[in-house]
C-alpha cells in the first residue's frame, strides 16, 4: 500500500483507492472449496494444521458465490466441464483461477490416454496461476498462491471497472500463458 | 404427511459429496422421499487405459483409482499381474519375504490413513470441523514416512511386479514405532472429542441401519459390511501376502451407539473404522517383529526388496486371473485377461464404493435431509473408486 507521509497526524495514510482495495483482496482470497480427485486431498492437507492456509487470509468457502479464488484441484472430465464453467460464473469478479496439478493443467497422465478427460481446465475457464505436480506439493500450492497474489496486488479495481479482468491481467504478465497452448 | 414434493441436486460440486457424486433428491419436506445417484464425473477410463499400457507402466494408474489408499491399490494390482505369471512356471516370480512383509507393512499404515480421513471427514459433515483437523495432522505422519520411503505423500507408485520399488529407508523402523505410540495417545483423544460426544451419536445412533443380510444382498464390503454385524475379512478369510501368518481380528458393528443404537446404524460403520486403525497399529507391529533383515542383493528370496520381473512381463502367460483384497473402502479386486502380449487385454478393476454408492438409492428415502450427509460419511464414498 501506498507511503505515509511524515507531515501527516498518526494513522492518517495517504493511498490510491485501488492500492487500498488490492491490498484487502490480496490478504482475504476466499477459495471455493472445489476438489474433483487426487489433488483434493493435497488441497485438504494444505488446509490441515501444518501448513495452515487460514494464516494467508485464505478460508474455504463452499458456495462460489462467497469465493473469490477457484482452486482446480483434480482431473476435469468432460462431464464436468460445463459444471466447472458455471461455477466460475457465478463467482463474483474479480475472480482467479489457480489450476492445480498436471490434470488441471493438461490431462496430465489421462491427456492422450483417456477418452473422458478434459485437456487442462483452460479450454473452459482462464486460468491464472498454473502448479506443475501430480499432485503438487502443499508448499507448491502455497507459492502458486503467492504468486497469485502478486497479481492480486496489481489489480486495479476502479481503473478496469468496465474490461473483463481476466483477459487483461494475462496481457501484461506471462502467468496466464501456457506453453503449447494457442 | 405428503405435500408437494421438491427435486434438490446435490453436487456434483458438495463439499459433504466426497468428490463429484451427483444426487437428485426428490424431497417431501424434510424427508427424502427418492434419490437417483449420478455418477461419472470423474469417470477417467483407467480400465480402459490398462489395455494401452504395459503391464508395469499401470502400477501409477492403479494409485489414482483410490488415492486415499494409494499403496493398497497399488498391493492389489501388483499381486494380481504376480497370480498371472504364476500360472506358468517359466515366469513365476519368487517374491522377496522381505518384500511381502513391506507391502503389508506399508498397506496397513496407508489403511490407517486413510480411515482417518474417512472418520474425519464423516464428523465435519455433521457438522465439526475440528475432528477433521486432529484426523489430518496425524495423516502428516503417515504422508511424511510415505515420503521418505518412496518420495511420494499421496501417490506412491512404490509397489512393483515382483516387490517394491525401494527398501525400507534407514530408521524407518524406530520411525513407524514412535508413529503408531503417538497415534495411540491421539486415538484417545480423538475418541472423547468425537466418539463420546453426545451430539455426534445422537446424529448417527439408528441412522440408516442396513442389516445383515441386506448389507450382503447388496453386495457391501469392507467396514460397511463389518459396521452390519458380518465379520468377513479377507485378511483373515481369504489371505494373501504374509497376512497368513498374521493373526488378523476383526472388529464388527455390535450397536455401539447404546439405547438408541442398532447394528448397521452409521456409528457402527463409524466405531468399525476406528477399531479398525487400531487393529492395523496391532498388524504392523507384528510385521516390524517378523521383518527380515536386508539382504545385500535385491533379489535375495529372504531378504531382497524385488524380484526381477522384466524379463516375465515381455512375455507372461495367456490367461485369465481374479485377485480380490482387502482395501479400506472393502474389496478391491483385480480381474486382468492377458493374451500373452506385453499389455494386458482387459483390466477390471472391482471396488467397495461402488456398490456402497449403489445402495444409496435404497438407504436414503426416508430419512431426513440433513442426515444424508451423514450417511455419505458412514459410507466413507470415494469418487475414483466409483467411476474410475
Amino acid at each position: 500500500m501506498g507511503g505515509t507521509d511524515p507531515d501527516l497526524p498518526d494513522g492518517v495514510h495517504l493511498t490510491a483507492v485501488d492500492d487500498l482495495f488490492a491490498w484487502g483482496k490480496e490478504h482475504s482470497l476466499f477459495y471455493l472449496l472445489f476438489a474433483t480427485a487426487c489433488c483434493g486431498i493435497e488441497l485438504m492437507q494444505t488446509g490441515g494444521p501444518r501448513y495452515d492456509v487460514d494464516r494467508l487470509g485464505m478460508i474455504p468457502r463452499a458456495t462460489p458465490r462467497q469465493a473469490d479464488l477457484m482452486i482446480i484441484a483434480g482431473t476435469i472430465t468432460h462431464k464436468m466441464a460445463s459444471r466447472v464453467r458455471t461455477l466460475w460464473e457465478q463467482m463474483t469478479e474479480p475472480r482467479w483461477v489457480v489450476s492445480m496439478g498436471a490434470c488441471a493443467n493438461s490431462g496430465g497422465p489421462f491427456s492422450k490416454a483417456s477418452y473422458s478427460v478434459l485437456n487442462g481446465v483452460d479450454k473452459v475457464i482462464p486460468v491464472d496461476v498454473y502448479i506443475p505436480g501430480c499432485p503438487p506439493r502443499p508448499e507448491a500450492l502455497i507459492d502458486g498462491v503467492m504468486v497469485l497474489r502478486e497479481r492480486v496486488r496489481r489489480y486495479r479495481t476502479l481503473g478496469l471497472r468496465d474490461r473483463d479482468p481476466q483477459v487483461i491481467a494475462g496481457a501484461d504478465d506471462d502467468f496466464g500463458t501456457h506453453p503449447g497452448k494457442a | 404427511m405428503s405435500g408437494e414434493r421438491m427435486i434438490l441436486n446435490m453436487g456434483p460440486h458438495h463439499p459433504a459429496t466426497h468428490g463429484v457424486l451427483r444426487l437428485e433428491v426428490e424431497t417431501d419436506g424434510e424427508v427424502v422421499a427418492a434419490v437417483r445417484p449420478d455418477i461419472g464425473y470423474l469417470h477417467r477410463s483407467i480400465e480402459k487405459i490398462g489395455e494401452r499400457v504395459e503391464w508395469a507402466q499401470f502400477v501409477p494408474y492403479t494409485d489414482r483409482v483410490d488415492y486415499v489408499c494409494a499403496m493398497n491399490a497399488n498391493h492389489a494390482y501388483v499381486l494380481a499381474v504376480e497370480a498371472l505369471l504364476a500360472h506358468d512356471p517359466a515366469t513365476r516370480l519368487a517374491i522377496p519375504r522381505r518384500a511381502e512383509a513391506i507391502r503389508v507393512l506399508v498397506a496397513e499404515l496407508n489403511r490407517i490413513s486413510s480411515h482417518l480421513i474417512a472418520v474425519g471427514a464423516m464428523a465435519m459433515d455433521i457438522g465439526a470441523y475440528t475432528p477433521f483437523l486432529h484426523a489430518i495432522a496425524q495423516r502428516e505422519a503417515v504422508n511424511d514416512l510415505f515420503e521418505r520411503l518412496c518420495g511420494q505423500r499421496l501417490t506412491y507408485n512404490y509397489m512393483t511386479v515382483g516387490g517394491v520399488a525401494f527398501d525400507l529407508h534407514a530408521g524407518a523402523e524406530e520411525q513407524i514405532a514412535a508413529f503408531l505410540g503417538e497415534l495411540e495417545r491421539e486415538m484417545v483423544r480423538f475418541n472423547r472429542l468425537v466418539t463420546a460426544n453426545a451430539i455426534f451419536r445422537e446424529r448417527c445412533a439408528g441412522v440408516a441401519v442396513v442389516g445383515a443380510a441386506e448389507a450382503v444382498a447388496w453386495g457391501l464390503s469392507g467396514p460397511n459390511l463389518r459396521g452390519s454385524g458380518v465379520a468377513m475379512d479377507l485378511r483373515r478369510d481369504a489371505p494373501y501376502g504374509i497376512y497368513g501368518e498374521l493373526d488378523v481380528q476383526v472388529p464388527v458393528g455390535e450397536a455401539y451407539a447404546g439405547a438408541r443404537g442398532r447394528v448397521g446404524d452409521c456409528y457402527d460403520r463409524y466405531v468399525v473404522r476406528l477399531l479398525e486403525i487400531l487393529e492395523s497399529v496391532r498388524l504392523i507391529r507384528a510385521v516390524l517383529g517378523l521383518l527380515p533383515p536386508p539382504a545385500a542383493k535385491a533379489d535375495d528370496p529372504v531378504g531382497g526388496f524385488q524380484a526381477d520381473a522384466t524379463k516375465a512381463l515381455r512375455a507372461p502367460p495367456a490367461g485369465e486371473v481374479r485377485v480380490r483384497t482387502e482395501a479400506p473402502r472393502g474389496e478391491m479386486a483385480y480381474i486382468l485377461v492377458s493374451t500373452g502380449g506385453r499389455q494386458p487385454w482387459r483390466v477390471r478393476v472391482r471396488t467397495g464404493s461402488f456398490t456402497a454408492c449403489a445402495m444409496l438409492g435404497h438407504l436414503l428415502p426416508g430419512v431426513f435431509l440433513a442426515d444424508v450427509v451423514a450417511i455419505i460419511g458412514s459410507l466413507d464414498i470415494v469418487l475414483p473408486e466409483v467411476d474410475r
